[in-house]
């Protein structure tokens, strides 16, 4: 069994494990503990991981940084982040842990907490308490109990009632490591009434051995708040990452989430947004570029529990080589939930024999008067339009290019920072021209 | 400038064309008229070097050179232009993104720098007004929304913008009302020198009254019947195709 040599090593280091994170963390090892040794990870036997298999990625030997031994970095030098001077307030974690050296050019608005996990947890135990663990449900969920056993630190975004963040926050996820790693992080966002707040997380790692991500986020977007959610996921191929967000929404918030897959290894997005109040807005997109043998599965879950609400889900891939996308959309409107809007959109372009595209969408209604649609297309560049376009002296090549940067437009349209789109346009244009086969800046791809 | 001979060509296994002849030269206006069905569009698409068709037996030399051994885009480059009878909507590339692309493949071709922001931005801002269009247009993606008329206009407009020696205008006049018409017209008029030449496609007297043509040619079931100065249009106006073809 694979999971057992990670039951003996949480049984073996657990004080390690409680000695280098805070109460409020290790307060939920137990449960998580019990679910896991029930339920483990998930296998491709289960219908939502029948094309992704988890468990092999932990069939590895895996290091896991638990005595948080300090891992000599200097975010500035390690790397330039490919989206630079976007936000005015930058973080970094380094693995899982917080980097708490970084200098920032601004101060926040009172009130506002942006840092590191354990930080918080223990100054602000009532509001750590009550949405840690509390929006991720890992009784399902074999990598966010796993997840919930070993996280020690992370990343929070805490804004209270009526305080508006301005300018764009960003975090630097930056995988480091000598051996093969594990690495368990977290990230909080509490956004509470009327509050709003704009984040991007940017994923790269820095050094050529394998890592193993988990990730979980929780989002807590209490009533009138507004909050936007951008990731770019710039990895080697030896990265694994396992990411599962989870959105709670009360009346009248509004959620944007948009997962921008530039660059990968073996990547599963789980998406869980939950609309709980009325006239709550919940907009998610997703694009990734694959080639090689890159793995992308997006699986997203919009559960309509009250009535008024709406929901707009995009995802595109553009596949090529012998990559793998997989897509699933469910979409659940609860017997209450009238008056429901839920849209999904699932667009892909595969433009090699070898490449694949698995797709599911899955709508479950119980409610009677509602708008809900959804729409697939699996295909290849229109013909027509390239024709067109070499028609006027545009090069095949180019008039390609050109098309499929297009493509991804729609997806870059839903992100609510002009200087991000701009940033990402450029981004997917070198991308698709081969410039950006690696991630570009940091020290592995020089 | 243009030397047709002995053209064949096929889609779908089925033969469209079956020796067509043709020529022209610099300075020239030629309207290829015909009913329905008989190769006209076809014609347009093999001169362009659309893919769907398949050239079996002939030759087309453009300046001297073999066009059939030439990528479409590399016929653009030496001044074929096709103005399409159903211009393509592409979401996502912007008519100026993609104008400036085209208008630089040119220049490249050419050995010239890309042209310069300001100097672009002119071209535009000139050619959109010869073609009265709203500026609104051509900040969008390529004929996405536009009207059958817009999309028309805009074909007129690409081609100013290229600035071609051979413009091959299949059916240019359907969909357009008569201002519209009246418009498209006078625009491919101002282009019009003694250094470039015109090819009209189009089953309509209508466009010839605006556009005068040098030649007309009777195109039927993938030949040429008939080749005539303006007055063979006016003839087919008041008869018909019927006679030629009996």
């Amino acid at each position: 069994m694979i999971e057992q040599q990670y039951i003996d090593l949480f049984k073996q280091y657990r004080s390690e494990l409680d000695a280098n994170s805070a109460e409020g963390l290790n307060r939920h090892r137990d449960a998580a503990f019990d679910i896991f040794t029930q339920i483990g990870f998930p296998s491709s036997k289960q219908e939502e991981y029948k094309h992704s298999n988890i468990m092999r990625c932990f069939d590895k030997d895996l290091g896991l940084n638990l005595r948080n031994i300090p891992i000599p970095v200097n975010p500035y030098d390690a790397f330039k982040c490919d989206v630079p001077n976007l936000s005015t307030y930058t973080c970094f974690l380094i693995n899982d842990r917080y980097y708490n050296k970084a200098e920032q050019a601004e101060n926040l608005p009172s009130g506002v907490f942006v840092g590191s996990l354990l930080q918080f947890a223990k100054e602000y135990p009532a509001q750590f308490g009550t949405y840690y663990a509390q929006i991720a449900d890992m009784r399902d969920n074999g990598i966010v109990a796993y997840n919930t056993m070993f996280a020690q630190d992370g990343f929070v975004v805490y804004v209270p009632k009526n305080v508006e963040v301005e300018k764009p926050l960003q975090l630097i996820n930056i995988l480091r490591g000598g051996v093969d790693l594990n690495v368990n992080r977290r990230i909080l966002i509490i956004v509470e009434e009327n509050a709003h707040v704009k984040l991007l997380v940017c994923d790269h790692a820095v050094d050529d051995v394998h890592f193993v991500v988990t990730q979980v986020t929780e989002i807590s977007a209490a009533a009138s708040a507004q909050v936007d959610f951008y990731e770019l996921e710039e990895n080697s191929e030896k990265v694994t990452r396992l990411s599962n967000l989870f959105s709670e929404q009360k009346e009248n918030s509004n959620v944007v989430t948009s997962g921008i897959t530039l660059h990968n290894g073996y990547t599963r997005n789980n998406y869980r947004f939950r609309l709980l109040g009325e006239y709550a807005e919940a907009h998610a997109g997703g694009l990734a570029i694959c080639d090689k043998t890159q793995h992308i599965d997006n699986f997203a879950f919009l559960d309509h529990a009250v009535p008024n609400c709406m929901s707009n889900e995009l995802f595109k891939n553009v596949l090529k080589d012998k990559a793998t996308g997989i897509f699933c959309g469910k979409i659940l409107v609860e017997k209450d939930a009238q008056k429901t809007q839920a849209y999904q959109t699932n667009r892909n372009l595969v433009s090699s024999n070898t490449a694949q595209m698995f797709s599911k969408p899955q709508l479950e209604i119980y409610a009677d008067d509602v708008k809900c649609s959804h729409g697939l297309t699996t295909g290849q560049l229109d013909e027509d339009a390239l024709f067109y376009m070499r028609a006027r002296g545009i090069d095949k090549e180019e008039a390609r290019l050109l098309l499929m940067v297009a493509f991804t437009r729609d997806v870059v349209d839903m992100i609510r920072i002009p200087t991000l789109q701009e940033r990402l346009i450029t981004l997917i244009d070198k991308r698709f021209r081969g410039e950006l086969m690696r991630c570009g800046n940091c020290e592995v791809c020089k | 400038m243009l030397k047709i001979k002995n053209l064949h060509a096929i889609v779908e296994e089925q033969e469209i064309l079956k020796g067509i002849d043709l020529e022209v030269n610099a300075g020239e206006v030629h309207a290829v008229m015909g009913p329905n069905g008989s190769g006209k569009s076809t014609l347009a698409s093999v001169l362009a070097g659309n893919p769907k068709f398949e050239v079996t037996r002939g030759s087309i030399l453009f300046k001297g050179k073999e066009l059939l051994e030439m990528e479409t885009e590399d016929r653009a480059r030496e001044g074929i232009f096709l103005s399409f009878q159903y211009p393509v909507e592409i979401p996502g590339v912007s008519m100026v993104n993609f104008m400036r692309a085209a208008v630089n493949e040119q220049r490249k071709y050419r050995n010239e720098d890309p042209i310069s922001a300001t100097d672009f931005l002119k071209l535009m801002r000139d050619k959109r007004e010869l073609l009265g269009m709203d500026s609104q247009l051509v900040s969008r993606s390529v004929n996405e929304g536009f009207s059958g008329g817009e999309k028309k206009k805009n074909e007129i407009f690409q081609m100013a913008m290229i600035n071609p020696l051979l413009s091959i205008l299949d059916e240019t006049d359907s969909g357009l009302d008569i201002d519209a018409l009246r418009v498209v017209a006078a625009g491919v008029n101002k282009l019009q020198t003694r250094e470039n030449a015109t090819i009209l496609i189009t089953h309509y007297q209508r466009l010839l009254e605006y556009i005068k043509p040098d030649f007309v040619h009777v195109l039927y079931a993938g030949k040429i019947i008939r080749s005539g100065g303006p007055e063979l249009a006016l003839e087919l106006e008041k008869k018909g195709y019927d006679w030629l073809i009996r």
